[in-house]
């Protein structure tokens, strides 16, 4: 169970659906996972550093256990507590779930929007007069190895994810070839945001406090899991940089992911894309639970001999040989039968 | 597996835990095309700074002694603890810039500051860059720990620096013994330094309370330049002479196997090496003819 949907930024939505989506939903996944017979036995969360929020008294380098030194300022901060707050709970509870946390660092990348990012994009870049915060942040393509590396591993407890390397805001400007504005007044900042709004750009809170005291994350213990980043901060800033070149000239068109049910029937439903998944059924079909979709044996049953024959290559030895018992204690087709003994036959030739 | 529980653990439990060696090993290489550090150090700026104000301030303005500089370790970590006064305090550039000049392998000193700073506009954007780090107990200990670096503290710390002239060279409380249990967490040595002449550099007179919370600064003091210079007055010290002594260090990573748990042993350890620097500075004030020449 993969769960990404946590709301981390304010510009995505607003503070009273952020809530429903952060508080409300976590609860309702939470409880789904740990129902009577949950077929559920890994939990990956993806929670972000705005656990940690952004303060005077910071350590320089937080650490997973590390607790925030203040209570939560924004709404998006407590929501963000509250939820890995039931996650823990969830963890606690049940034992034979691995539960993983990964808080992610602000992410750069072109498919993303973000409010760090945004604020970078401006021709200009706003920043507090008399401050200079480190930043740290954190590829995109870095986001979705380290999601995919915490299913492929079993890593239980909480992650920093976050690319080597924290630079100071000035240093960020600078690689992106844009100058500072120190514009915004160290008192009173607040007050200065309807000016900045008319001009094109809206901070939110979290971003602000960012702006004024930066924050860094101590990455080492996802690096000891094996996780490798692709990406320095300096290298994802650059990356950006090339990004914001590019924009101009490639225009808004293919920006963005965009939900197309061809593509989803076809990962759902193709008989190419569904046999290696389907491959425990057939090999063991007594593991599935009952109900749902049907019992598996049904389903093979519905099966003409030709979309059986068609799904053949792309299974194992081992699972060739259940998927003969099988077919010779039910259907007994002969087609399928030979065809299976072929690639049987084939099968030590080949590798 | 061994199942790490998700639930938040005590601090001082995850420094210690913390301590297995192979993620010493994880910290993210040096970019050499960055000329700032993680930490925000910025090689220009500090290296302007040395050119011109240190240098100056080092040679000619307090023309600077310095003695038992060997006594800091050429590699590995180690923390510095030196007696702290001053207004502004010149002592801690004064030390970074006595081992750049006459340590055989001189190093770059970390200098532990005030939360207060981060939060103060342009001394927020200014100190890091200078080698300034928040006195943040972790951050000490990913120094000296993680990345074995020099660390410089004050345990004296604020009351140190507001102390008026006429209680010089006393030393305050060495706050709660902190930086005896950084070091004994770290196993790095600690080394006394006593320092004699920022007393008279930059001596207070007098506090202005009313004007301390009106400007926001920790404290407001009146002194031979300030407030009637301004923002000037913060480079301007009286010429008195300098005169820093470093002490052979204190190992701590011969008292057994968690000493920072002995509350008891952590405060003989700071209260000794308080007494060390008051005994080394009564000395060198025994012997000292004048103020400004030493």
């Amino acid at each position: 169970m993969v769960d990404t949907r946590l709301v981390v930024d304010s510009i995505v939505t607003t503070a009273r659906r952020a809530h429903e989506n952060n508080v409300i939903g976590t609860m309702n996944v939470l409880a789904a996972c740990a129902g009577e017979g949950s077929p559920v036995r890994k939990l990956v969360f993806k929670s972000s550093a705005h656990y940690y929020g952004c303060e005077q008294d910071d350590p320089a380098f937080f650490r997973e256990e590390m607790r925030r030194p203040h209570p939560a300022r924004t709404a998006i901060e407590r929501d963000i507590v509250e939820a890995e707050k039931q996650v823990r709970d969830f963890g606690l509870k049940n034992d034979h779930v691995t539960v993983t946390v990964l808080r992610f660092a602000n992410a750069l990348g072109p498919d993303l929007r973000t409010s760090f990012q945004e604020w970078l994009d401006l021709p200009l870049v706003p920043t507090i007069l008399g401050f200079d915060p480190r930043c740290q942040f954190l590829h995109e393509d870095d986001m979705a190895a380290a999601l995919e590396h915490a299913v492929r591993e079993d890593l239980d407890g909480i992650f920093n994810v976050a690319a080597d390397g924290v630079l100071a805001m000035t240093e960020v400007i600078s690689l992106l070839g844009k100058a500072p504005v120190p514009v915004l007044p160290p008192w009173g900042t607040k007050a200065a945001l309807p000016v900045l709004r008319a001009l094109g750009a809206s901070p939110c809170p979290e971003l602000l406090n960012q702006l004024r005291f930066g924050r860094g994350l101590d990455n080492r213990r996802f690096k000891a899991t094996g996780f490798r980043f692709r990406y320095t901060t300096r290298e994802a800033v650059l990356k950006l940089r090339e990004h914001q070149r590019l924009a101009p000239i490639l225009g808004r068109g293919g920006e963005g992911y965009r939900y197309e049910s061809a593509v989803e029937e076809f990962l759902r439903f193709s008989p190419s894309v569904r046999a290696p998944n389907a491959r425990p059924q057939l090999a063991a079909p007594a593991n599935r639970a009952p109900g749902g979709a049907g019992r598996p044996t049904d389903a093979y049953g519905d099966l003409t001999a030709r979309e059986v024959i068609a799904m053949l290559p792309s299974l194992g030895e081992a699972d060739l040989r259940a998927l003969r018992d099988h077919e010779a204690a039910g259907a007994r087709r002969q087609s399928v039968l030979k065809a299976i003994d072929r690639l049987v036959a084939q099968e030590p030739a080949a590798r | 597996m061994a199942r790490t529980p998700l639930s938040l653990r005590d601090e001082d439990r995850a420094l210690a835990r913390r301590d297995d060696p192979d993620l010493r090993d994880l910290l993210p290489a040096v970019e050499p095309e960055r000329t700032v550090t993680d930490w925000g150090r910025s090689e220009r700026v500090e290296g302007f700074f040395d050119r011109t104000l240190y240098d100056f301030y080092y040679h000619l303005w307090f023309r600077c002694e310095v003695e038992g500089v060997e006594h800091v370790p050429s590699d590995g970590g180690a923390l510095l603890v030196s007696n702290h006064s001053g207004a502004l305090p010149p002592d801690a550039p004064m030390i970074a810039k006595a081992i750049k000049e006459e340590h055989p392998r001189p190093r770059p000193l970390h200098l532990t500051m005030e939360h207060f700073f981060k939060g103060y506009p342009g001394l927020s954007m200014l100190l890091p860059k200078i080698g300034g780090v928040p006195a943040h107990p972790a951050n000490v200990h990913r120094l000296l720990y993680d990345e074995r670096q020099l660390v410089l503290v004050f345990p004296e710390g604020r009351k140190g620096t507001e102390k008026l002239y006429k209680e010089r060279y006393r030393l305050r409380r060495f706050g709660r013994g902190g930086f005896v249990e950084a070091a004994m967490r770290a196993r790095v040595p600690i080394v006394p330094i006593a320092v004699v002449g920022a007393e008279e550099s930059q001596p207070i007179f007098a506090h202005v309370k009313a004007l301390q919370r009106l400007t926001g600064l920790i404290y407001f003091p009146i002194t031979p330049t300030f407030p009637h210079f301004g923002l000037l007055a913060a480079g301007l010290y009286l010429p008195a002479k300098f005169k820093i002594r470093f002490l052979p260090p204190v190992r701590t990573d011969d008292m057994g196997d968690e000493p920072w748990e002995d509350q008891a042993l952590v405060q003989t350890v700071a209260h000794d090496i308080r007494a060390t620097i008051q005994e080394e500075l009564l000395d060198m004030l025994g012997k000292r003819r004048s103020v400004w020449f030493g």
